[in-house]
């Protein structure tokens, strides 16, 4: 029932875009400048129905209908309800669909929000992005159907992968894929401006609020992403470069390289075709990364839905793609002569490209390397975190300094007036950066040169506000943003050179010292929960200094659907410092393995990266309400 | 000029894509097989405890070996260590430890909370060496005889079976 039902609707929609696009090709024939009401009705109702879709699907994982495959594969019905609609978009058929909800309802919102544009450019807009929606819409009906039905009916389920249950998860891929697909309005936009000509600045106001929406969601999707690895995986760590992380950093790269130009374009009228590209490559870089994440073709410890057989379709999908775009770009592009000032904020944030380009290229590289090896040379490789940290972090400290002076510098010319006060900043940087590094007795050239400029940004930030506030002239979003960024630098850094690390076999009762700390195992219990039993460890530190105690309790869990033994860390969060500590089995011994971290300044990580994130809604919203 | 710029670019876009079909179609599971008989050469691995180095005839001088990649901080690793003890009473084979990407306390302390299998012992701090013998992830095996050809890989650690499996190869 629920099968037929799902498939209807999916079917419907199909039918529905192509009604769409039929009717937008003959609303450009006719000479009136509105879009005619037919297609605004249309696309309500294709929204509304692919939303209906949605939840059909989830209404069968909440009755555990294990008729439905992907319910069947994906869920049991001892799981807990949030963890059932959770199992909606955990498996690849389900996260498609979400692509899909989330391309229609922004092209519907496009056109409601686009009313003061061009007719033809809106309408080319809601052409390509349907194009895009039966493009997936096919995909998913025939070869990705979450509506597959399952003969005969299963009594139980397979379950949903234990670690995928979990809170941060849960809402981890909405929110990326909001980032990701919301994309694709951009790159429609993009193509419909090649297509009408429309390269007036008021382009860049029409796409500069679903740039940076999505930059926004692509950014918290990270974060909770990042939180997630923290404490679920077990390793004390948050960023792994790891290729599921990186596919979903190279579009982030882009989209941040694309609102910053965008301003460009808006006040000068420069860089329209360096947009274009960009707006382009941000779409054309989501789908090679959900290619490169759900077909297979690249290991990695969190793919979780993939199949190289559906790789083909994407392939092929991302190939036309990128070839239409590229024609037509070719096709239209014209040289444009910039004479830029070297010291002007236009050159400024041109450079702040370049940078992003380069993270782009070096981590896009790396992570489709062991790819190219495999196919050439047939040997089997893994870029690693060496490879990341050995050419990026040095050129962090520069890009700082770059940042730190850009905003500040004036449209077209500048004169070099500030530079005394930027001396004095940075002075006041490194003396902060020693009296930190003399405190603490730990040296490194390399993060010293990144938190000095991580200081330097942050202290000629907040300068900057208080001048600002004075003038009442302030721009929040901006210094928000810049400051937060790099105090996530800072935090990082400082982080990276405190850390402790301790690993430690015990048995119940006994005691290990070290530094400043002793860790007890005082108690062991076995409890049975609903869908897992777990060995629950208390260990008592305590800090021989302050005589502080803490109890932490990290746990190993078994779960029985499917049978998986998964480490809990125990986290006991403070202002200053994390104490992170995981547990696991001996075989065939009385002693535990115990790993204990001190990490400093962990909650200000998350925090600052939120600071980030809140600056991009803060200009959202300054946009919005100036329109 | 901007012709050439488009072609090469076009090309360079098709070489990205053609790479990405076939890989495809390749096997993404790591396979071993394709090792197997091949001959190990040019070792140069650094001795745990001091800085000299294990060459290749350090390894011609046994009949067979098992080159074992292990860490401390790896939780497989422990749970392959009691076999690896059962193992090194067998007279036919020696057992070669590289310490993978690991601290030489916690390795030594290892070592001695649940035994020493091993005849030799090197270490292999970057984790630069053991790419060369093709190591994808720790734990991993890899049996060779006296010529330094490649028996058997085992990816993971090692179970009664593979145990039971050495043992036969080596009498």
């Amino acid at each position: 029932m629920i099968s037929n039902f799902g498939n209807l609707l999916l079917s419907l929609n199909i039918f529905l875009s192509f009604v769409i696009i039929y009717c937008a090709l003959k609303c450009l024939k006719t000479s009136g400048k509105l879009i005619s009401k037919t297609i605004y009705q249309i696309s309500t109702l294709q929204s509304t129905i692919i939303i209906i879709c949605f939840f059909t699907l989830v209404a069968a994982f909440i009755i555990s209908d294990f008729s439905l495959t992907t319910v069947y594969q994906n869920s049991h019905t001892l799981k807990p309800t949030f963890y059932k609609i959770a199992g909606t978009w955990g498996n690849h058929e389900g996260s498609l669909l979400l692509w899909v909800i989330i391309l229609t309802i922004f092209s519907f919102l496009f056109l409601v929000f686009t009313k003061k544009h061009p007719k033809e450019f809106r309408i080319f807009t809601l052409i390509i992005q349907n194009i895009l929606i039966v493009g997936f819409l096919f995909f998913i009906l025939f070869n990705s159907n979450p509506f597959s039905v399952l003969s005969p009916i299963p009594i139980e389920g397979l379950g949903l992968n234990p670690i995928l249950q979990d809170p941060a998860l849960a809402i981890h891929p909405p929110l990326l894929y909001i980032g990701f697909v919301g994309s694709s309005i951009y790159f429609s936009a993009a193509m419909a401006s090649l297509l009408t000509n429309y390269s007036h600045t008021s382009f860049a106001h029409s796409i500069k609020n679903w740039v940076l929406i999505s930059w926004c969601f692509q950014s918290l999707g990270i974060l909770v992403g990042s939180i997630w690895a923290y404490y679920e995986l077990g390793w004390g760590g948050f960023w792994f470069w790891d290729p599921v992380e990186n596919v979903s950093l190279l579009p982030w790269f882009a989209m941040t390289a694309l609102f910053h130009s965008l301003i460009v374009f808006e006040k000068r009228g420069l860089f329209y075709f360096w947009v274009i590209t960009l707006c382009l490559l941000t779409f054309i870089l989501s789908v090679t990364g959900t290619f490169l994440v759900r077909s297979g073709i690249l290991n990695s410890v969190h793919t979780f839905a993939s199949d190289p057989a559906r790789g083909i379709y994407i392939l092929l999908f991302l190939t036309l793609m990128i070839f239409t775009s590229i024609f037509l770009f070719f096709k239209k592009y014209k040289k444009e002569n910039y004479d830029l000032n070297p010291n002007s904020k236009e050159t400024f944030i041109l450079v702040n490209n370049w940078f992003m380009i380069f993270y782009l290229i070096t981590i896009f590289l790396g992570t489709i390397y062991p790819i190219f090896t495999d196919v050439i040379t047939g040997s089997k490789i893994s870029v690693g975190p060496p490879f990341y940290n050995m050419v990026i972090l040095p050129i962090v400290a520069i890009f700082l300094l770059v940042m730190t002076i850009g905003p500040k510098v004036k449209w077209i010319k500048e004169r070099f007036e500030n530079f005394k006060n930027y001396l004095f900043i940075l002075l006041g940087s490194i003396l902060i950066n020693f009296l930190i590094v003399f405190l603490f007795k730990s040296y490194s050239v390399l993060s010293n040169l990144i938190i000095i400029s991580a200081l330097f940004l942050i202290i000629s930030s907040l300068l900057d506000a208080v001048k600002s506030l004075k003038n009442k002239k302030i721009d929040f979003a901006q210094i928000i943003s810049h400051a937060s960024f790099g105090f996530l630098v800072l935090f990082i850094g400082l982080n990276n050179i405190f850390s402790i690390e301790k690993d430690y076999n015990i048995k119940l009762g006994e005691t290990k010292n070290f530094s400043n700390y002793s860790i007890k195992l005082q108690n062991l219990e076995l409890e049975e929960y609903s869908n897992y039993k777990a060995i629950i460890g208390e260990l008592e530190i305590i800090n021989t200094k302050t005589s502080k105690k803490n109890i932490l309790r990290p746990e190993i869990r078994i779960y029985d659907n499917p049978q998986t033994l998964t480490y809990e860390a125990a986290i006991k969060t403070s202002i200053l410092k994390d104490y992170y500590l995981t547990m696991s089995n001996i075989d065939r011994s009385e002693y535990y393995n115990i790993k204990f971290q001190k990490k400093p300044l962990m909650i200000w990580i998350w925090i600052s990266v939120i600071m980030i994130v809140f600056g991009g809604f803060l200009r959202f919203f300054q946009n919005a309400k100036n329109n | 000029m901007q012709r050439i710029i488009k072609i090469s670019f076009l090309i360079t876009l098709f070489f990205i894509i053609g790479v990405f079909f076939i890989g495809l179609n390749k096997d993404a599971n790591y396979n071993t097989i394709s090792l197997v008989g091949k001959k190990i050469s040019n070792i140069n691995l650094e001795h745990f405890e001091d800085n000299t180095f294990y060459k290749d005839n350090d390894l011609k001088k046994n009949n067979y070996t098992l080159i074992n990649f292990w860490a401390s901080w790896c939780a497989p690793c422990r749970d392959e260590h009691p076999l690896l003890i059962q193992l090194s009473k067998e007279k036919n084979l020696k057992i070669l430890g590289i310490n993978f990407k690991d601290k030489k306390n916690q390795a030594d302390k290892f070592l001695n909370d649940l035994g020493n299998p091993y005849d030799f012992l090197a270490k292999d701090e970057q984790g630069k060496h053991s790419v060369i013998f093709g190591i994808y992830g720790i734990p991993e095996s890899i049996l060779v005889n006296k010529d330094l050809v490649i028996l058997k890989k085992f990816v993971g650690p090692l179970s009664f079976e593979d145990i039971s499996n050495i043992i036969k190869i080596i009498n």
